[in-house]
């Protein structure tokens, strides 16, 4: 998850000296907030009701914007933000990097908790499910990703926002957080890839 | 930078984050027969043990910015706990009970400290 931001660290150490002064950001957009509370409250109702269109609609639209997300910005957006111009790197990461910090995880969690129902309603997370060992690859992959995001990038996610927001942030600081995206970015694009390939299995039988 | 020994609290964390998803998955692929508990157990144990011994580390961490920790572990508590309400809400909904859910449970009270003191150790280590 947030593989993108790998580029910015590589040329961090002259981030600041050539970094034009920036605008204040808020690390987690408050104005974003009650729309991720509206989307939560959907899928408890969701949930609740278990209704099948509700669930599909939360696990296929929410599962399908966290992938799409993960390889648009780490195979995507993250070249092109390596041959950026410094500030623009900087710029953009303060635009966008608070935003992700609302978006990854309620879609994360719409992705898993509607398809954990939706599984449920449909007999597909039964051990007895014809397709049950793929059920169970997915359960792997969702928490090597979830592992990698959770305790790896996400908490280097908001560190690198703190460092920025500094009036003087550190290179150095910003460097050895981005190289975490780095080694990472390769497990969840294969990881997100997968996912791909056993859902559209499991979803034709 | 700065360069301070500090406690290996990411390793450590990764190590227990994925000993809460290996519970999780050894109980969530084999529903909805009789699941053995033993596995998930130890794999719990052993995730709490290692929050505990980050928990202890930071505490024995001379000149940790705790100040910039508790600003950030709160907001991330409060978070994180919204997620594990939704998800104990799912198990509860579908008729979870008993020991099954007691494990799942624990697990993401596990999941709910152990992320926010990631981050708040990842941000705090460099005020």
């Amino acid at each position: 998850m947030l593989a993108p931001m790998a580029d910015v660290a590589l040329d961090a150490p002259t981030a600041t000296r050539d970094a034009p002064p920036r605008a204040d950001f808020e690390i987690v957009p408050l104005k974003g907030l009650p729309i991720v509370g509206a989307v939560l409250v959907a899928l408890v109702v969701a949930i609740a009701a278990n209704r099948l269109w509700a669930l599909e609609f939360f696990h296929v639209a929410a599962g399908g914007l966290w992938t799409s997300f993960d390889l648009f910005l780490g195979f995507v957006l993250g070249p092109i933000l390596g041959r950026l111009a410094i500030p623009a790197r900087v710029e953009l990461t303060t635009r966008l990097m608070p935003k992700l910090l609302l978006i990854m995880p309620t879609l994360v969690t719409c992705t898993l908790a509607s398809g954990w129902q939706l599984g449920r309603l449909l007999g597909t997370i039964d051990s007895g499910y014809a397709n049950h060992g793929w059920i169970v690859a997915s359960y792997v992959v969702v928490g090597v990703m979830a592992v990698i995001a959770l305790a790896v990038l996400e908490p280097a996610n908001v560190a690198v926002l703190f460092e920025l927001k500094k009036p003087r942030p550190n290179p150095q600081v910003i460097q050895t957080l981005m190289k975490r995206f780095i080694y990472t970015a390769g497990i969840t694009g294969a990881m997100q890839v997968t996912t791909l390939v056993i859902m559209t299995k499991v979803a034709t039988g | 930078m700065s360069e301070r020994a500090l406690p290996p609290v990411t390793e450590l964390g990764v190590v227990s984050m994925a000993l809460i998803v290996a519970g999780g998955i050894s109980i969530a692929s084999q529903l909805p027969e009789n699941v053995p508990l033993t596995l998930p157990i130890l794999f719990l144990v052993a995730s709490s043990l290692i929050m505990l011994a980050n928990l202890i580390a930071l505490a024995r961490t001379p000149g940790f910015d705790w100040d910039a920790f508790f600003d950030v572990a709160k907001w991330a508590l409060v978070g994180y706990a919204v997620i594990a309400g939704i998800l104990e809400f799912v198990f509860v909904h579908d008729g979870v009970r008993g020991g099954i859910l007691v494990v799942l449970t624990l697990s993401l009270v596990v999941y709910a400290v152990h992320v926010p003191l990631l981050i708040g150790f990842t941000v705090a280590r460099y005020q």
